[in-house]
């Protein structure tokens, strides 16, 4: 059985690494620090940790007010909360400036569970994409987690990166190198492709795994920075594979599925099968439960490459 | 009142009038835009760029600066006035207001106006910066002081109270807020459309520091900034008492003038009953 690391938890230590070394990081929360991790930052930095209560779009000004005055602000609540209860915030005082705030959310997705729908954001990829300015980074484990936290916090301009709440399964070494905008290729193969993000990643490698043993050679690539998109990799692997698959803990709208779209449609149009959540809302359950319901599993993923494959040969 | 006194209030006078000048001619200008709560903020904007706020128009960033927010992002065109006046931008310039390809947009956008501190225009989100640059001052151990001017048909946005409550909690003496109590909004009197009032009350018990004064009044004014300025545990907040649309008679008290523009004929009419004004480099001793 593979490891498992949260990213929550690397999260809320990477954070107390980060205070050590940048003297301009603070760190907002809205109740939930416990949750987020952020509440170890707050016990080595309590000058530069705010607590700023269950009111999101404050925390989301404030961060504002914070990079208006060079400071290096990290916002972190529930993914839900940060883009759709402070939407305007993150619009209009935080993306349309440009402005130096990290939005770091975790809770992100159907793998909240128990909690259901009003606490499951399907569409927070959607809504931070379309926001001119940001960059919008979705890790595949703990490791690119940390690295993707550190790297958005050495960039200059707003950053949103989306965090689960499940440990997820280890996928990278120490010697992994997180690039802000640069696809990572997991896995080499001919036959098709699989673009995946988040916990999708891991089901994308055990998908490749199980299709090898029918003698299918599938590659499978982390595109765990969504904005700005590796429009190259994306491409190659499109015309070297002809059959492409995407896979996301997200609504199929707005999310990787539809900008992998949008650059294959103009650039190399393949057939193509976008994985993620349907058109409707999430609900309670265990997070297993959830994603073998909404069929985010390596065996929905084994069943997408070999339909895009028969309409490649129908072709 | 003494003499020295005199003669700075003659010169904020003479300033605002100049001031309420530039604002007609940008609006007839551009043709659209929001006379009435720019209208109503002039004294307020004026004390502060020309008597209370530290800035030097030729280091814009300078760290040590004041900081001006101006909540209620529609009075844009007495925002970029003010900054024309103070040296920030030239004022030929102002004439562009609104027109494609112009710095100067219908709302303040930060980073590309020297002067301008916030993006804002969304109503009720300029306290919230307001609080986050105050309490970056305060981390920094820098001295300045960071004034937010709210509407009041704004205080209807609940992030006003978050913002509100957050400042008082974290005791951002630092701050200080400023309200354009003209009682209107664009639908009519904010006692009608949703009233927000009691005001005082309301911000006191927030945990706020409260004073008010007539908001047309520099005297009244300057001393509301230099009683903020003693308040070292708490955020204050200055209720300005003001008359939409002031200077203007057809103007003052009407809610139809939140957010048209005047015609030539009212322009004509408006600018005679400002009359011409004078040119005061004004007594900001704080500055440069």
């Amino acid at each position: 059985m593979q490891s498992k690391s949260s990213m929550r938890e690397a999260y809320g230590r990477v954070l107390v690494e980060l205070g050590k070394s940048c003297p301009d990081l603070v760190v907002l929360d809205a109740d939930l620090s416990g949750s987020t991790k952020t509440k170890d930052f707050g016990k080595n930095y309590p000058d530069r940790f705010f607590n700023m209560g269950i009111a999101e779009q404050n925390m989301m000004g404030t961060a504002a007010g914070f990079a208006l005055a060079g400071k290096i602000p990290c916002a972190s609540t529930f993914a839900v909360f940060a883009t759709g209860r402070a939407y305007d915030q993150v619009r209009n005082a935080i993306a349309y400036p440009g402005l130096n705030v990290k939005i770091i959310a975790t809770h992100a997705g159907l793998t909240v569970g128990e909690d259901g729908a009003t606490h499951q954001t399907i569409e927070d990829i959607s809504l931070m994409r379309t926001l001119p300015n940001m960059t919008v980074i979705v890790p595949a484990d703990a490791v690119e987690a940390v690295q993707a936290v550190t790297a958005a916090v050495a960039f200059r301009g707003p950053v949103y990166i989306r965090l689960g709440r499940p440990a997820f399964p280890d996928l990278f070494g120490d010697d992994y190198q997180f690039q802000i905008g640069k696809a990572a290729i997991l896995r080499e193969g001919e036959d098709a492709v699989i673009f995946a993000a988040g916990i999708m990643v891991s089901k994308a490698l055990e998908a490749a795994a199980q299709l090898s043993v029918e003698g299918l050679d599938v590659a499978v690539v982390d595109v765990s920075t969504i904005k700005p998109l590796d429009r190259e990799t994306i491409v190659k692997l499109a015309e070297k594979t002809g059959a492409v698959v995407t896979a996301e803990e997200h609504s199929i709208y707005g999310g990787l599925g539809s900008a992998v779209a949008e650059v294959l449609g103009e650039q190399c149009p393949v057939p193509m099968v976008r994985v993620g959540v349907e058109d409707r809302f999430g609900e309670s359950g265990s997070p297993e439960e959830l994603l073998d319901a909404f069929g985010l599993t390596s065996e929905h993923l084994v069943k997408a490459v070999h339909g895009v494959r028969d309409r490649c040969k129908k072709r | 009142m003494s003499e020295v006194q005199d003669e700075l209030i003659g010169g904020l006078q003479t300033k605002a009038q100049a001031i309420r000048e530039d604002i007609i001619k940008m609006l007839a200008e551009a043709r659209s835009g929001h006379p009435g709560g720019s209208l109503s903020s002039v004294e307020i904007v004026t004390a502060l760029y020309f008597h209370v706020l530290r800035l030097k128009s030729e280091d814009p960033q300078w760290p040590d600066r004041d900081r001006f927010i101006l909540s209620k992002g529609h009075a844009a065109p007495l925002l970029y006035a003010a900054l024309a006046e103070r040296g920030f931008i030239p004022r030929e310039e102002l004439l562009t207001l609104r027109k494609l390809g112009t710095r100067l947009q219908g709302h303040p956008p930060w980073g590309m106006v020297p002067g301008v501190e916030a993006s804002t225009g969304s109503l009720g989100q300029g306290l919230s910066m307001g609080l986050g640059t105050a309490l970056a001052g305060r981390l920094d151990r820098r001295n300045y002081r960071v004034y937010v001017l709210l509407g009041d048909g704004e205080s209807q946005e609940g992030q006003v109270w978050e913002a509100a409550m957050a400042a008082a909690h974290y005791r951002a003496g630092n701050l200080t807020a400023v309200l354009d109590f003209n009682g209107l909004q664009i639908d009519g009197p904010i006692t009608e459309v949703m009233s927000p009032l009691p005001f005082p009350d309301k911000w006191r018990s927030f945990g706020w520091a409260v004073r008010e004064v007539d908001g047309h009044d520099f005297q009244d004014l300057i001393a509301a900034f230099d009683w903020a300025k003693t308040i070292h545990d708490m955020p204050s907040m200055i209720i300005a008492r003001t008359v939409k649309g002031k200077g203007v008679s057809f103007m003052e008290n009407a809610a139809g003038w939140h957010g048209k523009a005047p015609d030539m004929k009212q322009t004509a009419q408006a600018l005679a009953e400002i009359g011409a004004g004078t040119d005061f480099k004004g007594d900001n001793k704080h500055a440069e």
